[in-house]
Order: structure tokens, then sequence, then C-alpha cells
């Protein structure tokens, strides 16, 4: 299996993730980016160009563009079709905002280039408890608009949690109606998504729920590597890239220019290097002593002599990281219940904090306001690697 | 593997598609195509070379003649499913 082979690292990332700016015009409650406001080391306009280029000669083929939300800045246009003229093809993560039809012809016209709209709800209600009040309308309208343009099979994606995965057929049906794949992936407790992981993540009976989902409509639905910790509740493994690929094949790039193993990992501990040092972002990715230990031999722990080992890998690095678990045990949502009672021993004062934070300090307009939980804190989510670094993939 | 669904014919001649690129790796290579954003591994050496070199032969067929007997079957069912795939394509 490929799986082999990428344990070891690859030339060049298959699944970079690129988030441009921690500027949001939201304030989504489990943003694993803590975005908000801009940072003022950004990458300008040049650095970013450079960067490219340099993607470019190592032959990344496409990258997953983020932020915060990436078409604030002002020269998002501009440094897409810098991007695509290089031939690095994007996808980029919005929550539609700047999705107009105008915007939406244009993109239609466009090879080479994805955008993924971001919706927490099927409905307006669940929607916007977590990224806002207008969160729902204004994802919906940039939708209609792609639809409109003919722009066809643009993502849908959706982070699961207690509030949504029941509304999975809708999601698909939300889907179906304007041409687009749907993409779900999984609520890690990174970022702001530390804060509300508790009241959010899936239940033990929803995980289940989920994956017998998944498994009758896998083929459709786009999930990364969200679920392969699931694989350990049957004998179907869930199409999609079934090992933790940080370092490997997956990596972030933030708005600053540090490069992390993963977009669900920004903290030291996964802080590989920056863009800006002498070599770049090619030996960051090729020399890093973090990266090498990533692909090196991983010992698998406690995890080593269950049975389902082999298809769940011990799950994900930055949830057990996060949530104070060791990275060679169980996962938090390990399905044979090994997280929770890892879980219930751990000190949550000593939790690692998250890495950055350039969440809105004041109240801002679309702030959400939770059902029936506590009032969260604010800003947005999910993207990574946009589909499956695989998609579609032959393995020969 | 999905089965190939575009015919293959080992006696017609083939070559890259000028839409893919071959992105070496230690393994082999990562095959980008820039037109269904498709990704393949070609997992051994051989295969790879055998993929770059493919328009300078007349048929895929001969193209193998350097390839030892054994190998010839296994190659031409990957070579099949790459022309599935339009990674490859007639000449
Ligand atoms: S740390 Fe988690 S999210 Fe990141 S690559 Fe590994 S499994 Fe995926
Ligand atoms: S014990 Fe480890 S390998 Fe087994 S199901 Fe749980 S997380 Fe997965």
């Amino acid at each position: 299996m490929l799986v082999e082979q990428f344990k070891h690292g690859l030339n060049a990332p298959i699944c970079l993730t690129w988030e441009w700016t921690y500027a949001c015009n939201l304030a989504c409650a489990h943003c694993l980016s803590s975005s908000g406001r801009r940072d003022p080391m950004e990458l300008s306009t040049d650095e970013i160009k450079s960067v490219i280029d340099e993607l470019q000669r190592m032959q990344v083929f496409y990258i997953n563009v983020g932020g915060g939300e990436p078409t604030v800045r002002a020269d998002f246009w501009e440094l897409l079709d810098y991007a695509i003229a290089h031939q690095v093809g994007v996808k980029f993560s919005t929550n539609g905002l700047r999705i107009t039809p105008e915007r939406a012809r244009q993109l239609a016209a466009t090879d080479y280039v994805d955008v993924q709209i971001s919706l927490d709800g099927a409905t307006r209600e669940v929607n916007d408890a977590v990224r806002g009040p207008g969160s729902y309308d204004m994802a919906i309208r940039a939708m209609e608009n792609l639809a409109e343009a003919g722009f066809e099979n643009f993502k849908i994606s959706v982070v699961m949690t207690r509030q949504n995965v029941s509304q999975l057929d809708d999601f698909a049906a939300i889907a179906d109606r304007y041409g687009a794949q749907l993409r779900i992936t999984r609520l890690r407790p990174s970022g702001r998504g530390a804060d509300v992981w508790d009241e959010l993540h899936p239940t033990a009976e929803q995980q289940l729920e989920l994956y017998d989902w998944l498994v009758g409509h896998g083929e459709r639905v786009l999930t990364g590597d969200s679920f392969f910790h699931l694989n350990a509740l049957g004998s179907e493994p869930i199409p999609g890239l079934n090992l933790c690929g940080a370092g490997r094949v997956v990596c972030l790039i933030d708005p600053v220019g540090d490069v992390y193993a993963c977009p669900f990992a920004i903290h030291d501990a996964f802080k590989a290097g920056n863009v800006r040092s002498p070599g770049g972002f090619a030996e960051v990715w090729q020399s890093s002593s973090l990266f090498q230990e990533l692909r090196g031999e991983q010992t698998g722990g406690a995890c080593r002599s269950c049975s389902a080992y082999d298809v769940c890998q011990g799950g994900c690095m930055a949830a057990k990281f996060f949530t104070g678990l060791p990275l060679d045990g169980p996962d938090p949502e390990c399905v044979k219940g090994h997280g929770a009672t890892a879980l219930a021993a751990v000190d949550r004062a000593a939790l690692p904090p998250q890495g950055t934070d350039h969440s809105h300090k004041g109240p801002v307009r679309s702030q959400p306001v939770s059902l029936g939980m506590p009032a969260l804190k604010v800003s947005r989510p999910d993207r990574f690697c946009d589909e499956s670094p695989l998609a579609g993939m032959e393995a020969r | 593997m999905p089965a190939p669904t575009a015919s293959f014919s080992p006696d017609r001649g083939y070559r890259l598609n000028p839409n893919v690129a071959l992105r070496p790796e230690p393994f082999g290579a990562l095959a980008y195509h820039f037109g269904n954003r498709r990704l393949s591994f070609l997992k051994d050496l051989a295969l790879v070379e055998l993929v770059e070199h493919l328009g300078e032969h007349p048929s895929a067929r001969e193209a193998l003649a350097t390839l030892p007997a054994a190998q010839h079957e296994p190659t031409l069912r990957a070579l099949a499913v790459l022309a599935a795939t339009d990674m490859i394509v007639p000449v």
C-alpha cells in the first residue's frame, strides 16, 4: 500500500495548506487557527509570489489556500492568478464573503481553481450558532452565485459536530442542489476549537452514525484524513487518506511564513521553520529536524497491542497533543474507548496552550451564539487538505 | 484500483500526456494530470523510466523489450490503467 511510501515522506508535500491571512470577517467558535485580526508580519505580495515560484520549482501542483478569510487580502485575486500562471493550482476556502456574481463568473472561467465554501449547519440555526449570525445566508448566496455561473463541483466543507451529524443527508442534498461536492471534516481541538471541543465533538454513538454514513456514501464525499480513526469500527475502511500525514505529505504555511507539520498543529512543538529563512520552504520541508523525526518509525505505544492499529494508526497527532494525551497512544476519540479513559486522567490545567491567537478582541458583528451552550468565544474553522490528497488517485 | 475503462491496445504507440507532469520521488514518481487533477503514483523506477520514454517506441509492447519477461504482463496492466486515466495517450 502507498501508506508505506508516504510514511517516509515525499520530496514535496501533496497536501499543502497555506493560510494567507489571519484576518477574518467572522469569528467562528471552532476556528482552528484562532483567526480574526491581521498580523502585521504577514507575508507581503512579493513574498507570497516568491514562495509560489519555489512551489513551482518543487512541483507542488496544487495548494489549499485559507486563512482567516483569504479573500479579505486586497491582493487575493492577483495572487490567485499568479499561482495559476505558475502551475500551482489553488483551492481556496472561504466563508463566501467575496463570491459575488461577477467573481463567481470569473472563477468559473478559470482553470486550476477550486472553491470551498464553509458551512457547519444544514440549517441557519445550527450553522450560525457556530459561525455567527448571517454566515449561513452568506454561504448560501455564494453557492447560488457559483452554481448560477456554471462553476461545477465546487466544495462544501462541513466540520462535523454534535449538532450537525444528524444533518448529513441534508448536507448531501444541499451539495446536490448546487452541483457541488460535499467534504466533511473532523472537529479537532485546535485553535479556538480547543475551547468548544468538549461540547461539540460528536458523541460515541454519533461517531458510529458517521462511520455508517461514510461507508454508505463515502465514495462521493471527501474526507481528507479526517476519519481514519473510525476505521477501527468495522471491516470496511473509509475512503481517504488513512494515515497521519503531518510532515510527511501534509504541512501548513501560516500567514507569517511559519511552517508547521499540519494546519491543526499550530504550536511551537510542531513548527519546522519559516519560509523567510535562507533556503526557503524547500529547505524546511527537506531538512528540518522535526520533519525528519515525523518521517521516522513511530512506535505506536499503547496502541500497538490494539487489533485495529493497522487501520487506525492511533489516530490524529494534533487531537492527542491538544487534549494532553501522549502522541504514541490512543486518539481522544478512540472508538474502543481508550481515549476517554486516558482523557479522564489528564490534568486539564496543564494542557498545552494554543500557539497563536489572532481572535478579535472586542465583540464582532457576527458573534456566534451557541445552541444551549455557554456563550462561546468567537471566528472560523476548517480548511485542510482540500479534498483527500488522494482523491482520484490511482496506486500503481 | 478502478478497472481500466478506455481501451488500451499494446500494439499502438503511446506517450506521456503533455498535460501530465512527473515529479521524482524516492519510490518512483508522482504523476499529476493538470487537466483532470488526478494524482497517480508510479511505484517503481523502471516504470517511470518506461513511461518517460514511451513515446520513442512504435508500440507499447515494443517499449517493454528492455524489461525482464516476467514483468511484461504487470507492466502492461499498469499502462492500461495509466491509459484509462488519461495519463498516457495514443500517439
Ligand atoms: S495531526 Fe491530525 S489533522 Fe494533522 S495530518 Fe495528522 S491526522 Fe491529519
Ligand atoms: S487503541 Fe489506538 S489503534 Fe486501537 S482503536 Fe484506539 S486509537 Fe485506534
